[in-house]
């Protein structure tokens, strides 16, 4: 079991895993995993838009799985593995998805960018696996079609001001289509 | 934020004895609605006991042949898993109609009943809310009332809960097990949870202090069809105006009040051989609007008719 910071006490140490490696860190209890990256660990990548949970920019991968980091604090991940955008790639070693981002021009401003990137990934796990969306027609099948409006669907929590949606889409199924 | 100090539980019953002895304890599961309403300052508490490692967190058969969802199971992992799928389908489409993705991964089971309405006035410090602050005053009566409830309101609360799974819950009448703070293990039927607003908004379920959600139990399945009808806004992540869940011949309703409502006057109107839109009618009789929300009860009366005009031959 890990250490659990003694009562009265308001910061807490452990040790939190970040693109593969281990950190250990020494923050206020109230800092959310958002601040933990981008404040303390120095990883910029990661966005935050709204800070509330509305707008998906913060998007990171806890143990696998796409949440919002902004409604999360930094001590409910003590021994879980955060993968951020610096970890899904950097130049000139990019991720196929973010190569695809840049060939169909998927953003203009690039804000909501890394987020979008994040939760696609998260989200082809989630498609993998056979989980269903709201656009999953037959609740009771094996397998998921990653139709254009199960992309669409599983990737509502992701806003875009600049509304490259069309883009976005191309460049999700660009990947998905060559996984599949 | 304000200052917090924070206790991970081992075990529920240690939790529960923590949050009774802890004044202002609260507490955390998933966080995607406490952490929320923390940033603006709604919730303040100053201890948390974060639950969201208990042991709370497998979905098994009940002897009876319904399911047992641990209160910390995800609402993706719930609304994921075969049997759910294959026997309740009515809760998986609800869970899937509810959030985005990222919060579906982190919402738990357990939070998503504990969570708290969205009235956009509840939201605003600057502006009297009942819940927030007893006696101060409802500003969506006179104000911007446009989702908010027509049924079971008072003149003190007019939100409703924004839960779809609950709703879901409630046509299927699921069972809620908790374990109070003396360790003792407690089951609410699911329509005994949540309570209306009356004269005090503020407390709104039946749970006692420190009481900690350690499950929601399935019956075995109804009668099909099942089925979760959601009208809202836009196509994808957005609150409910309006849903119907149905299971076999219950049928519940969401986004009417501050709890999932089950629509007994309807079945019944139904079972003594009433049309669809005249049991309909019998369960909207009592609605009230406020003037903005007033096409809720038009629109309810016209997805419950069409929901059973649907179901009429199967």
């Amino acid at each position: 079991m890990p250490d659990t910071p003694a009562r009265g006490v308001t910061r807490a140490v452990f040790e939190i895993t970040v693109n593969g490696e281990a950190r250990r860190v020494d923050v206020d209890l109230r800092t959310t995993l958002l601040d933990l990256l981008r404040e303390h660990l120095g990883l910029m990548g990661t966005k935050k838009g709204c800070d509330h949970g509305q707008c998906g920019a913060c998007t990171v991968l806890a143990n696998g799985l796409r949440i919002n980091s902004c409604l999360s604090l930094a001590i409910m991940h003590e021994g879980d593995a955060v993968t951020t955008i610096e970890g899904v790639g950097l130049p000139p070693n990019l991720h196929p998805l973010q190569r695809a981002f840049l060939e169909r021009d998927a953003f203009q401003c690039g804000y909501c960018t890394p987020g979008q990137i994040c939760s696609a990934l998260g989200m082809l796990g989630e498609v993998e696996r056979g989980e269903p969306s709201q656009a999953t027609e037959d609740l009771a099948a094996e397998d998921v079609v990653l139709t254009d409006a199960e992309i669409r669907e599983r990737m509502s929590g992701n806003i875009c001001r600049c509304s490259a949606y069309p883009q976005i889409l191309e460049a999700i199924r660009d990947v998905a289509g060559s996984a599949a | 934020m304000s200052p917090f100090t924070y206790e991970r539980a081992e075990d529920a019953t240690g939790a529960a004895k923590a949050a009774a002895a802890t004044p202002g304890a609260k507490f955390l599961a998933g966080g995607t609605n406490l952490l929320d309403l923390m940033k603006l300052e709604i919730e303040r508490p100053s201890h948390l006991i974060d639950v969201g490692r208990l042991p709370l967190a497998e979905i098994a058969e009940t002897s009876d042949g319904g399911l047992r969802i641990g209160a910390v199971v995800s609402n993706t992992a719930a609304a994921s898993d075969r049997r759910v799928r294959a026997r309740y389908p009515v809760l998986a489409q609800a869970l899937l109609s509810g959030a985005s993705a990222q919060l579906r991964n982190k919402a738990t089971v357990g939070g998503n009943l504990m969570q708290r309405t969205r009235c956009p006035y509840f939201y605003d410090p600057a502006k009297p809310c009942n819940k927030r602050e007893p006696g101060a005053g409802c500003s969506a009566l006179e104000g911007l009332n446009r989702s908010h409830a027509i049924l079971g309101a008072s003149e003190a609360c007019i939100a409703v809960n924004p839960s779809d799974m609950a709703v879901a819950l409630s046509a299927l009448e699921a069972k809620v097990e908790t374990v109070t703070p003396s360790g003792q293990a407690r089951a609410f039927a699911i329509d005994d949870v949540h309570r209306l607003p009356g004269d005090t908004p503020e407390i709104e379920t039946n749970l006692g202090a420190g009481e900690l959600v350690t499950a929601v139990v399935l019956p075995p399945p109804p009668d099909w069809p099942q089925d979760y009808r959601k009208v809202r806004d836009r196509a994808s992540y957005a609150g409910g105006l309006f849903s119907l869940a149905r299971a076999g011949d219950r049928l519940a309703l969401g986004a009417v009040a501050l709890k999932p409502w089950r629509a007994t006057l309807a079945e019944a109107a139904r079972a003594a051989g009433a049309s669809p839109a005249e049991a309909a009618e019998a369960e909207l009789a009592g609605a009230k609007g406020r003037g903005g929300n007033d096409f809720k009860i038009v629109l309810a009366k016209r997805v419950v008719a069409a929901a059973l005009e649907e179901g009429a031959g199967g």
